[in-house]
C-alpha cells in the first residue's frame, strides 16, 4: 500500500476515532486484500477526502461520504482505515 | 419490427443478420455508439438525440438489448446512434459487458465497428464513472465525453474544471443535463466533426493497466484532482430523509411502523377485491354447472379445473400489493437504510446487514432472494442466507395464511382500527418466519458454517421517487409468473387430483371421495399427520403442496368442489368440517416452516452447485415444520378447550 504520505510526526488516527461531521484525508487501508480492493472501488483511495456521516441507530455501522457516494462501514472496518486531518477545515455542518 | 429504417443498410441490425455486407466507405453512414454506466442518463440522452426515430433490438444469441436511432445533423447529414447496455467496465465478465466490448472493438460480425463514441458519465459521481473512460479511450476511437447531471452538481455544491479534464484526456469534454436538454449543442458539433475526422487518428494518452481496478480508480481520482473536481454533497432530500430514517429514536420506530402498515394494508386493502373475485369464481361455477350438461366432463371442468385454479387466482391482488410495497421500498432507497438499521441485529446472529436485503425480498419470493444473495461476498454467509431464505414468509404462503386466518381467526380489533386480530396473526406469522430464520442462521453459523468475522460494506443510494414504469414492470412480471403457474402446474395438479378422486370405478360408477385413490393416498399418510391435528383430506393438500405452497388451496378447492359443497358457502366454511382451530394453527405453523417449493429447490441447487444443500434445506425445514406444528397443535388444544 502507498505509505509514502504518512506524516510520521503526527500520531496515526483511524476513521473510527472521528465524529459525525468531521472530515479527513485517507492515508492507508490496513485490510485484507479483497476487502481493501472493494473499498477502493467504492472510492476509499489514499488521498481522497472522507466526511463522516450518520451512525445507524443503536451504534450500528456509520455512513461515510466519499467521492460523491455514501458508503456504510462497520466500526471494526473503519478502525483499519488510517487518516490524516486538516485542522483548518475540520468540521463541516451536516444537514 | 417493421422499422423506421426501411431500406437503409441498418437491416443488418434485425435479429437475423448473419453477415454485414461490406459497403464502400463513401456510402457507409456514420455510426456513433453511446456508452456509459447504468443510470448515467444514457437513455435520456439517446431519446433526446433521436426523438421517436428509434427501435429496440436484441443482438442475436444474447438477451441484452440495445437501441438504434437516427439523429439528423444541421448539415442534413444523418448519423446512426446505437445505445449500448449500461456498463461499469469493458472487462467482458457479464453478458452486457461482453456485448458492449465486442461492438466497440468491431468483434461482432453482425455489427460494424462504430466510427466514434459518446461516453456519458454521471458527474455527481465522477470518481467512479471516470474509470470507464480508461477502457473506452483505450479503443482509439474519437470520443466525446459528456458529463451529465451538471445542474445537479452545481446545485449540490460540487464543481469540475472541464477545460483541465479535456486537456488531460485529450478529448472534448462537455457538461450537460440530458434531462433538461442543456449543453447538448456540443454533441451536434462533435457529430458534425466526426465525418471530417474519420481518417485522422485520435491522440493517445497514458492509461492505467485496465485489469487493475484499484489502479484505474486511482487514475480516475488523480484526474479528478487535476480537474479540481469537488464531489457534490448528497441531495438535500436524501440528507433530510436520512436525518429522520436514521434518527437514533425515530429511525427504528418508523421502521417498525412501515412494516406494520404494510401488513395491515395487505389485509384490508386487498380484501374487497378478493371478495369480489371469490364471488365471481363461485357464481360462475354455479352458472357453468347449470349450463353444461351433467357429465363427468362438466364435473372435471367445474369442480376440478375451475374450483382449483379459481381458488388460487383469487389471491392475485394480495400478492401484487405485497410486491408493490417491496418495490416501493427498494426503488425509493429505503431498503438500504433498513439494511443499515438491521446490521447490528443481524451481526448478533452471525449474519450481516446485507443478508437483510435478500431476506426481505424473500418475503415476496425465495427464488429471486436466493439469486440476490450473490451480493454477499463471504461464501459461508451466502450459503447460510440461502438456507434460511425460504423461512421468510413468501407470497405463495399468503393464500394459505389468508384462507386459514379468515376461516378460523375471529375479526376482533386489537388497537382500534389500526390493527385487527387477523392482521396481527398474519404479522405474527411473518415475525415467526423471520425469527426462525435468524435463529437457524445463528445455529448454522456457529456449527457447520462457522467463519471469521465478516465485513459489512454497503452503498447508500440517494432517495428517489419510485417510477410508475419500474413498479408496473415488476407487477406485470409477477402477475405473469403467478398466472403461468396457475395455468400450468396448478391446472395439471387440479386435473390429476380430480381424476384420482374419481377412480377406481366400481360397477361402472365413480366412487365417492372417501373411496377414491386420492383418499387412499391421503389415508396412507394420515397416521403421520394425525398428531398434528390433520385428517386425510388435509393430507392430500400437504402432498400436492410439496410442488408449491399455494397448491393446497386449489387442492382443497377441488376436493370440496367434488364433495358437492355449495360453492357460494366457500372454502372457508367447508374447512371447518376437517379442521378445528388448533389444527388450523398447526397447519399455519407447518406452512411457516416447511420447504414446499420445487422452484426454490431448483434455484438453490443451481446457486450452490449440487444437491447437497437443497437436500439439507428440505430436510431441516420439514423437521422444523413437523416439530413446530405438533407443539402448536397441543398447546392450542390445551388453551382452546
Amino acid at each position: 500500500m502507498d505509505s509514502g504520505k504518512i506524516d510520521r510526526g503526527a500520531p496515526q488516527q483511524t476513521l473510527a476515532e472521528l465524529r459525525t461531521g468531521q472530515r479527513c484525508i485517507l492515508d492507508r487501508l490496513d485490510l485484507p486484500d479483497d476487502l481493501a480492493r472493494r473499498l477502493m472501488e467504492l472510492g476509499f483511495l489514499p488521498g481522497n477526502e472522507i466526511v463522516l456521516g450518520r451512525r445507524a441507530p443503536g451504534g450500528g455501522p456509520r455512513v461515510y461520504r466519499v467521492d460523491g457516494s455514501e458508503v456504510a462501514l462497520r466500526r471494526e472496518t473503519a478502525a483499519r482505515l488510517y487518516v490524516r486531518r486538516d485542522p483548518e477545515s475540520d468540521l463541516i455542518v451536516l444537514t | 419490427m417493421s422499422s423506421c429504417h426501411g431500406d437503409t443498410p441498418r437491416a443488418s441490425l434485425l435479429p437475423n443478420p448473419n453477415i454485414a455486407p461490406p459497403r464502400p466507405p463513401a456510402e457507409r453512414p456514420i455510426i456513433v455508439a453511446i456508452v456509459g454506466p447504468p443510470n448515467s442518463g444514457k437513455s435520456t440522452l439517446f431519446n433526446r438525440l433521436t426523438g421517436l426515430r428509434q427501435k429496440v433490438a436484441n443482438f442475436p444469441g444474447v438477451t441484452v438489448e440495445h437501441r438504434m436511432g437516427k439523429a439528423k445533423l444541421k448539415s442534413q447529414q444523418e448519423v446512426f446512434l446505437v445505445d449500448l447496455p449500461g456498463v461499469y467496465s469493458l472487462t467482458p465478465r457479464a453478458e452486457d459487458e461482453q456485448v458492449t466490448h465486442d461492438v466497440l472493438t468491431g468483434a461482432r460480425s453482425d455489427f460494424p465497428k462504430p466510427d466514434a463514441v459518446i461516453l456519458i458519465l454521471d458527474v455527481t459521481n465522477l470518481g467512479r464513472n471516470l474509470v470507464l473512460a480508461a477502457p473506452v479511450l483505450n479503443l482509439g476511437l474519437h470520443t466525446l465525453i459528456l458529463l451529465n447531471m451538471a445542474d445537479d452538481l452545481a446545485a449540490r455544491g460540487g464543481k469540475v474544471d472541464i477545460g483541465a479534464l479535456s486537456s488531460e484526456l485529450k478529448s472534448p469534454v462537455a457538461l450537460i443535463s440530458a434531462a433538461k436538454g442543456t449543453g447538448i449543442e456540443s454533441i451536434q458539433q462533435f457529430l458534425l466533426g466526426t465525418a471530417a475526422r474519420l481518417n485522422a487518428a485520435p491522440s493517445r494518452i497514458e492509461l492505467p493497466v485496465l485489469q487493475d481496478v484499484p489502479k484505474c480508480r486511482q487514475w480516475a481520482a488523480n484526474l479528478g484532482k487535476r480537474a479540481s473536481y469537488r464531489p457534490p454533497a448528497p441531495p438535500i432530500w436524501t440528507r433530510r430523509l436520512d436525518g429522520i430514517f436514521l434518527h437514533p429514536l425515530a429511525g427504528p420506530v418508523i421502521f417498525a411502523l412501515i412494516v406494520i402498515a404494510v401488513f395491515q394494508s395487505i389485509f384490508s386493502w386487498a380484501k374487497p377485491v378478493m371478495d369480489f373475485l371469490q364471488g365471481e369464481v363461485a357464481s360462475s361455477g354455479v352458472w357453468m354447472k347449470q349450463v353444461l350438461p351433467d357429465s363427468p366432463f362438466s364435473s372435471l371442468l367445474v369442480d376440478g379445473v375451475w374450483q382449483g385454479v379459481g381458488s388460487v387466482i383469487v389471491f392475485l391482488p394480495q400478492i401484487l400489493l405485497l410486491f408493490l410495497f417491496i418495490g416501493v421500498l427498494e426503488d425509493s432507497g429505503y431498503l438500504a437504510r433498513a439494511a443499515l438499521i438491521a446490521d447490528r441485529t443481524m451481526a448478533k446472529f452471525g449474519l450481516q446487514g446485507k443478508s437483510f436485503i435478500p431476506l426481505l425480498s424473500a418475503y415476496a419470493c425465495a427464488v429471486p432472494a436466493v439469486m440476490a444473495t450473490r451480493v454477499i461476498e463471504n461464501k459461508r454467509d451466502r450459503i447460510a442466507t440461502i438456507l434460511i431464505a425460504p423461512l421468510m414468509t413468501c407470497s405463495a404462503r399468503l393464500p394459505v395464511y389468508t384462507l386459514l386466518i379468515a376461516a378460523f381467526i375471529p375479526n376482533t380489533k386489537l388497537l382500534g382500527d389500526f390493527l385487527s386480530l387477523p392482521a396481527a396473526t398474519l404479522l405474527g406469522l411473518y415475525v415467526l418466519g423471520f425469527a426462525a430464520a435468524i435463529v437457524t442462521a445463528r445455529v448454522l453459523k456457529s456449527t457447520i458454517l462457522k467463519s471469521k468475522n465478516t465485513s459489512f460494506v454497503l452503498e447508500m443510494p440517494p432517495y428517489r421517487w419510485p417510477t410508475v414504469q419500474s413498479l408496473s414492470l415488476r407487477l406485470v412480471d409477477r402477475a405473469k409468473v403467478f398466472l403461468r403457474r396457475a395455468g400450468t402446474v396448478i391446472l395439471l395438479v387440479s386435473i390429476l387430483l380430480w381424476i384420482l378422486a374419481h377412480l377406481p370405478l366400481s360397477g361402472g360408477k365413480m366412487p365417492t371421495l372417501e373411496h377414491s385413490y386420492a383418499a387412499s393416498v391421503g389415508r396412507a399418510i394420515e397416521p403421520l399427520i394425525k398428531p398434528l391435528g390433520f385428517n386425510w383430506k388435509i393430507g392430500i393438500g400437504l402432498i400436492t403442496s410439496l410442488i408449491a405452497r399455494e397448491v393446497i388451496v386449489s387442492t382443497l378447492g377441488t376436493i370440496y368442489g367434488i364433495q358437492g359443497n355449495e360453492p357460494s358457502a366457500g372454502l372457508q366454511a367447508a374447512l371447518h368440517q376437517d379442521l378445528n382451530t388448533a389444527g388450523a394453527i398447526a397447519l399455519l405453523i407447518f406452512f411457516a416452516f416447511a420447504m414446499q417449493c420445487f422452484s426454490t429447490l431448483a434455484v438453490v441447487k443451481r446457486e450452490t452447485g449440487g444437491w447437497r444443500w437443497p437436500v439439507f434445506q428440505f430436510s431441516y425445514m420439514l423437521l422444523l415444520a413437523y416439530a413446530g406444528s405438533w407443539l402448536a397443535f397441543h398447546i392450542a388444544q390445551y388453551f382452546l378447550q
